[in-house]
């Protein structure tokens, strides 16, 4: 290998995009080499006469630089850093100083440090968006740009131009090209409205014109700190100008991986966007005209130059062949490379003569030669276009599949769309340009003419394509002397030969989704840019018309004419095409993502939003422990010095059951809903009445899925004769109102509602507690607070001696003697603080979560989520007074249902351990004593053993003094008394089946 | 095998005939499904003029696009008896078949981030291990021996609290297994027609006698439905309705990688699930587009979303890069357990709803779904799982408390 890295070019004295006062150090396995700025990687490799990259992942081959872009099969490396990145394409990389890079065997090395950089996230309107800036895309941008469009161009190289970049001497526009490009630069940089982003790539596209692209910006990045070193950009564009070219295919030949054989336009990009001459004796092997621009810029570069033309000899003057001679090539008709010699790099190929079949028509001779330079034809870059369900179509003159109809909002131009002559491709960006203006109400303002005139007709259009695009003799796979197509590689990335197309289609398949899954070409990294054309093309030959019966309909680019006919006949007439097969789906990503600037910010605390109360920052600085409820950080108790859980838990308890405590209720969700016909609505979604509910007065409420299961509940405040405040479990808060708003807008959207989420307008504080109504006489002087003029389920609208309104409620989630103040968002905490103060007297005790549960179990009050779980129903929790057997509402029709109405149901009860010091796991299973047989809690049971019900909620209850649980057990009720066991963790304890509520039965507390 | 050994599928798949006048089951839809039902209907039944006909490439649905996972650790006693079957089936079948279908038994880890996760999570394992299912709850330190590459610091929103572990749950390779049963199928006499598409019922009364295809009318003693997400077109063609919604379904995959990952985590929670495949590449997936569709795309916020997940839970995963996505169209019913059984038509069966979840089933639905078709009556394991269950309210529900997806 190192002998042979040098016999290849390296940099040519002149010319390039390269800025040679710039000089840049980079390092490859340890070597230290230098290229330019302006330069990829792959191109100072080339540069250095290092055509040679890893080694292939299968077979081990060892592999050179095959293309110059992104559809790159084989230069993969390894950037290190703080945080290493695999699997990069050398040709994509941008040059670095102090770049250093690990050449990769097909397979990549994830780095298990953290990634400290920052990604980002943008989003845009665009009115006009434009993709890629070669000719045709410039020509759209700067007429697109000229009427005074919100215009983003997007181009995923460092470079504006596109094709032009490698054809620098070519004119265009009357100018030289990259004056062309220069200009168009200028103009569209200085449009207010237009955004220029090179290093972005456009990766999808999806319904509407949502676009997704990702911008590379290492360069602001390590310049200064703070920055973004990758952007994901949002764009959703009125209309969308696809100018993304064409990819250039290799030829299926023997041997076709050895480094060395490189695509014929790689190497005209090498030559002359980088002067980087990739090698000295040249063999260019192409089937098309193309080729021989490539032929003409090796032989300025000082290179010799063989080629060989698969087509027969083209007479004319004016021919490509004609003119290569001209100009004093060796062109060779009618021929191909059947083989190549080198193993670590080519050192010859072997030059047949190939008859009309394709088939050898002689020997073959041995030309030597340090570089293959290929050409098989040309592919439009469809996959955007495909993404978005855009059709396709083969189109043989072309001899690639190109966009066949139009997506709407969409314009597809230049290569991309099979136009192949640079000025076709201005005329063509242009009109688009111009109609995505227009379109989107800034009519373009430039005059020219752009040759409107020239095709209005699409046949017209194609036919000038087809002229452009010259003749071409696709080669599907070029036989070998020995007759072998063992090391004719069609997906060199994946290892994947034409001897296992072959394989393919011998076992019988006939889909080329399934050619891909059993051989694996085109999962790559390149996603098939590499071999899919050309796999398609194998297919045509090895598949007979019979066959093409069994290749289903439906995939992009199938020729849906041909099926019918093949299907109707039912003896097909004639040989498959690429369109009687059609291409795999294309789907995003085009090019790869790293997973982190797809998270971009949404990480640590930024993953999902962190809902905190007003109160927050007092229960921070009075030790809260926390719990995650939905998106809510909620009190989960306050231990103080000394106190664990346990301890903490029953001092709250206690002070709630016999003293005075306070709870932060801002979290429940809270839903204001008005309308004339809001309590209809109401009693429609509640199992129970709401019609009557009198103003000044709140009800429990439990609301139920259509299955009859119970899906929220909480309580509702009537405050005028149309307007309610309902209050919703915290966690379902949002999906309550999604819940109203469906049935609002789909199911009865005659009735008068308006719904709002409330849950941020207001602060609630819960004071529980015998001496809670002490507290609240207090705070809100003006309130009769007595028994009698303050009823259970009535609420008051009231001023707090601190001045703020108030709205008071008494209700109990507890049990005890219970007030809830509700304050505006922006009083939370003051008042928070005011019943801390005015409770100190009473040495009031903050209370979480956790004694929150323990109270409200005591009572057997469900929990929506802990006692449920979508297969309860009200009546399973005991709660049949909750569920109004003469309305109608949401879940009604279900409880008639035999599933309901037989035995067997799971209802809750409460279980007491028999020994009071122990806490039941939550989610243990309980089942009867005589079921385990001889099972023992070791391992596992031999048949599955009879389940009866499960612990829903587990406590230490300090009003009790003894452990308890609630469970959902089998007929429940019928088995009050009964002995069961309670499976855990291999372990069982025995538990007695009570009643559910265990405390206060008679509710004597709750008035005070 | 290593990774870098790229293992070859046999020589000889299937044939590809032209449809026959007539069979004696023709069943609608070769997918994972329709295929294990075919294989046991000529293997356990003797039942071999059967037709699997699809409109597509063979397995190319939600077969050819799911991540594979294989466990048992359902909750309900119905589940766990068809899932259980299931993986029991699966330890068996690459000698069944004669296909080495890559089952790897690497574990499944599903985490918990919350206390009612955790609450669920024992729940499940406590219901598990009576039924005979290996399951077991970890602590994050053991989440962390199991999976080093997991963090389970409480730098992130949710960090791990624990999770479940069925050890003898795992993945393995779907196309592989599609094929393994469609060559023995094919072997055994079954026809498989591809570029089919059933667009009616022919009818004799109250009974199905046929199907109406784009390649002609084809008779059949029964018809069986396998169509998972577009079971509700067909049903509509048949005169009843089945009670699904179809969903898209993404998943995606990176280039490869190196192996690092040794089992397979998933996370309801922070909606992401993730495995890395024989080859190295990261298969990861996360929940359902909320809206309707038969189109097999989604929507790339779900994806960012999930890749927001991953990252904070699998740092190393951070310049991993997505290389492709795509979508399936699942079918999802309402209490996310299949419908298998009997249709209100005669002769015609039903097998669908099994959302996203449904290719761990494969082995054990092709047993019971086989049994219903020969004896017309269901087979002990999907007993539960009739269309009837609608109508009494017998609901499976694997949604609420399982809530754990595929
Ligand atoms: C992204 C994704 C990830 C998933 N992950 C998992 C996972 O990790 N674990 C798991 O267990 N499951 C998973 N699943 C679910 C699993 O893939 C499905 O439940 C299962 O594959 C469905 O059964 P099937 O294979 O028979 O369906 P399919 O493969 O969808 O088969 C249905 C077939 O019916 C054909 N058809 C439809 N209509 C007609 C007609 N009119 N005429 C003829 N043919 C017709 C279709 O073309 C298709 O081939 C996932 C699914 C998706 C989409």
């Amino acid at each position: 290998m190192t002998q042979h890295q040098n016999h290849h070019g390296g940099r040519l004295e002149r010319g390039g995009r390269l800025d040679r006062d710039q000089p840049i150090g980079f390092t490859i396995d340890g070597t230290a080499l230098t290229g330019y700025a302006g330069d990829t990687l792959a191109s100072a490799l080339v540069a250095n006469g290092r055509l040679r990259v890893g080694d292939s992942i299968y077979l081990r081959r060892p592999r050179g630089v095959l293309s110059a872009g992104v559809e790159e099969p084989n230069a993969f490396v390894r950037v290190n850093g703080e945080h290493n990145e695999s699997m990069l394409p050398a040709t994509t990389l941008e040059l670095r100083d102090g770049l250093d890079v690990t050449l990769l065997d097909g397979i990549g090395v994830l780095d298990d440090r953290p990634d400290r950089n920052e990604y980002d996230k943008m989003h845009v309107h665009a009115d006009v968006a434009v993709i890629g800036s070669g000719p045709a895309g410039l020509a759209a941008a700067k007429e697109a740009a000229s009427g005074g469009a919100r215009v983003v161009l997007f181009e995923q190289d460092f470079e504006l131009g596109g094709s032009l970049l490698s054809d620098p001497t070519i004119t265009v526009a009357d100018q030289g090209a990259l004056d062309y490009v220069a200009s168009v630069r200028a103009e569209l940089e200085a449009a207010p409205e237009v955004t220029v982003l090179t290093r972005t790539c456009v990766f999808g596209s999806y319904d509407n014109n949502f676009l997704v692209a990702l911008e590379k910006r290492d360069d602001v990045a390590s310049a200064e700190g703070g920055v973004s070193r990758q952007r994901l950009w949002h764009v959703t564009a009125g209309q969308v100008v696809l100018a993304v070219g064409a990819f250039e295919r290799p030829i299926v030949f023997s041997d076709n991986d050895v480094p060395g054989v490189m695509l014929a336009s790689a190497v005209k990009t090498y030559v002359e966007r980088w002067a980087a001459l990739p090698g000295r004796d040249v063999v260019l092997f192409t089937t098309n005209d193309s080729a021989y621009e490539t032929a003409r810029c090796l032989t300025k570069a000082g290179a010799t130059v063989t080629v060989i033309d698969a087509r027969p000899e083209v007479k004319a003057a004016t021919s490509a062949q004609e003119g290569a001679r001209r100009a004093g090539l060796t062109v060779r008709t009618a021929s191909a490379v059947v083989g190549i010699e080198g193993s670590e790099g080519v050192t010859g190929a072997f030059v047949a003569s190939i008859d009309d079949a394709g088939q050898l028509a002689g020997d073959a001779e041995l030309i030597a030669c340090d570089l293959v330079a290929v050409s098989g034809g040309w592919t439009p870059n469809v996959s955007l276009h495909s993404q978005r369900q855009g059709q396709l179509a083969w189109d043989d003159v072309l001899s690639g599949f190109v966009p066949s109809a139009g997506v709407k909002n969409q314009f597809v131009v230049g290569a991309g769309n099979g136009t192949y002559d640079t000025d076709d491709c201005l005329i063509e960006g242009a009109r688009a340009g111009r109609g995505a203006a227009a379109a989107a109400g800034f009519p373009a303002s430039s005059s020219a003419d752009g040759g409107d005139a020239v095709a209005e007709s699409a046949e017209v259009w194609r036919a000038r394509q087809h002229r452009a695009a010259g003749t071409v003799r696709p080669l599907w796979a070029v036989p070998a002397p020995d007759g072998s197509l063992d090391t004719h590689f069609v997906d060199p990335h994946r290892d994947n030969t034409a001897a296992d197309v072959l394989r393919a289609t011998g076992a019988g398949m006939r889909s080329v989704e399934h050619v891909k899954r059993y051989t694996s070409i085109s999962t790559g990294i390149d996603q098939g840019k590499i071999g899919g054309v050309n796999t398609i093309g194998l297919l045509t030959q090895l598949l007979s018309g019979n066959d093409t019966k069994a290749i289903p309909s439906g995939q992009p680019g199938q020729d849906a004419a041909d099926a019918v006919e093949l299907t109707a006949s039912g003896q097909p007439a004639r040989r498959p095409t690429p369109g009687t097969i059609g291409t795999t789906t294309f789907r995003a990503p085009f090019t790869p993502v790293a997973f982190t600037a797809l998270a971009g910010r949404g990480r640590g605390a930024l993953f999902d939003a962190a809902r905190t109360s007003p109160a927050h920052s007092w229960h921070v600085e009075h030790g809260a422990r926390f719990e995650d409820v939905g998106q809510w950080k909620r009190p989960w108790f306050y231990p103080q010095e000394g106190e664990d859980m346990d301890a903490a838990v029953a001092r709250e308890c206690r002070a709630a059951r016999e003293g005075v405590a306070f709870m932060d209720a801002t979290t429940l969700g809270k839903i204001e809903i008005r309308g004339a016909d809001a309590p209809e609505f109401l009693n429609r979604m509640y199992t129970n009445p709401f019609l009557k509910l009198p103003v000044g007065k709140g009800r429990y409420g439990v609301m139920c899925t259509v299955s009859g299961m119970v899906f929220d509940d909480g309580v509702t405040l009537r405050l005028a004769d149309d307007r309610f405040f309902m209050t919703t479990t915290t966690g379902g808060a949002a999906k309550v109102l999604d819940w109203l708003e469906e049935w609002s807008q789909t199911e009865w959207p005659e009735l008068d509602v308006t719904l709002s989420s409330v849950t941020e307008q207001w602060s609630t504080v819960a004071v529980v507690g015998p001496r809670s109504r002490e507290v609240i006489a207090k705070l809100a002087p003006d309130l009769d607070v007595s028994k009698e003029g303050f009823g259970f389920m009535e609420f008051r609208e009231t001023t707090l001696a601190s001045g703020i309104d108030a709205r008071v409620c008494r209700i109990t989630f507890s049990g005890e003697l219970a007030y809830e103040i509700n304050v505006p968002r922006w009083y939370g905490l003051k008042v928070w603080e005011d019943v801390a103060a005015a409770g100190e007297e009473f040495d009031i005790t903050p209370y979480g979560t956790e004694t929150m549960h323990v109270l409200r179990a005591e009572k057997a009050f469900p929990i929506v989520g802990q006692e449920t779980d979508g297969t309860v129903t009200p009546h399973d929790l005991g709660m049949d007074w909750v569920v109004s057997k003469t309305k109608e509402f949401i879940g009604k029709r279900s409880f008639s249902r035999a599933a309901f109405t037989e035995p067997g149901r799971k209802q809750l009860v409460s279980v007491l351990p028999l020994d009071h010091t122990l806490r039941l796991p939550e989610g243990a299973q309980l089942v009867e004593p005589d079921a385990l047989g001889d099972y023992t809690g070791e391992g596992l049971p031999t048949a599955p053993i009879a389940m009866v019900g499960f612990v829903t909620s587990s406590y230490h209850s300090q009003a009790l003094g003894r452990s308890f649980a609630l469970a959902l057990v089998k007929d429940g009720p019928t088995r009050v008394g009964q002995t069961l066991l309670a499976s855990f963790g291999g372990k069982f304890a025995e538990v007695e089946v009570r009643e559910p509520v265990l405390y206060d039965k008679e509710g004597a507390r709750r008035d005070g | 095998m290593s990774q870098r050994e790229l293992p070859q599928h046999p020589d000889f798949l299937w044939t590809n005939p032209d449809p026959k006048k007539s069979y004696d089951v023709v069943i609608v839809g070769g997918g994972g499904h329709g295929l294990a039902t075919a294989y046991n209907l000529a293997k356990h039944h003797g039942i071999t003029n059967v037709a699997v006909l699809d409109k597509g490439w063979l397995a190319g649905g939600n077969m050819a696009r799911n991540t594979t996972i294989i466990r048992s650790n359902y909750l309900w006693d119905e589940s766990a008896a068809i899932y259980e079957t299931s993986l029991k089936l699966w330890e068996t079948m690459q000698e069944d078949l004669g296909y080495d279908v890559f089952f790897s038994q690497r574990g499944v880890l599903n985490l918990a981030h919350t206390m009612q996760d955790e609450r669920d999570s024992v729940r499940r394992v406590e219901a598990n291990r009576l039924n005979g299912v290996d399951a077991e709850w970890v602590t994050p330190q053991q989440v962390k021996e199991l999976c080093p590459i997991i963090n389970i610091n409480d730098d992130i929103r949710y960090p791990v609290m624990g999770g479940t572990y069925q050890p003898r749950a795992g993945i393995a390779k779907h196309d592989w297994v599609a094929w393994a049963y469609a060559r023995r199928a094919n072997e055994m006499g079954v026809d498989l027609i591809q570029n089919c598409e059933v667009t009616g019922f022919v009818m004799d009364g109250d009974r199905v006698v046929g199907v109406e295809t784009n390649r002609g009318r084809i008779n059949a003693g029964k018809v069986a439905l396998a169509a998972a997400g577009y079971t509700s077109v067909l049903a509509d063609m048949a005169g009843f309705r089945v009670p699904i919604q179809s969903h898209p379904l993404q998943a995606l995959v990176s280039e490869l990688h190196e192996i690092v990952h040794p089992t397979v985590v998933m996370s309801n929670h922070v909606h992401v699930y993730v495995s890395q495949a024989h080859k190295g590449e990261l298969v990861m997936g996360a929940g359902v587009d909320a809206y309707n569709g038969y189109g097999q795309r989604g929507s790339f916020h779900v994806i960012e979303h999930q890749m927001a997940a991953a990252v904070e839970l699998f740092p190393i995963f951070a310049r991993a890069h997505l290389l492709r996505t795509w979508g399936g169209v699942v079918d999802v019913t309402l209490d996310a357990s299949p419908v298998m059984g009997l249709t209100p038509v005669d002769q015609m069966y039903v097998n669908c709803g099994w959302g996203t979840g449904g290719f761990k089933a494969v082995p054990a639905a092709g047993l019971a779904y086989a049994h219903t078709i020969a004896h017309d009556e269901p087979h002990p394991l999907n007993r539960g799982y009739g269309l009837d269950r609608f109508v009494t309210g017998a609901l499976i529900d694997e949604h609420g408390a399982a809530a754990v997806a595929h």
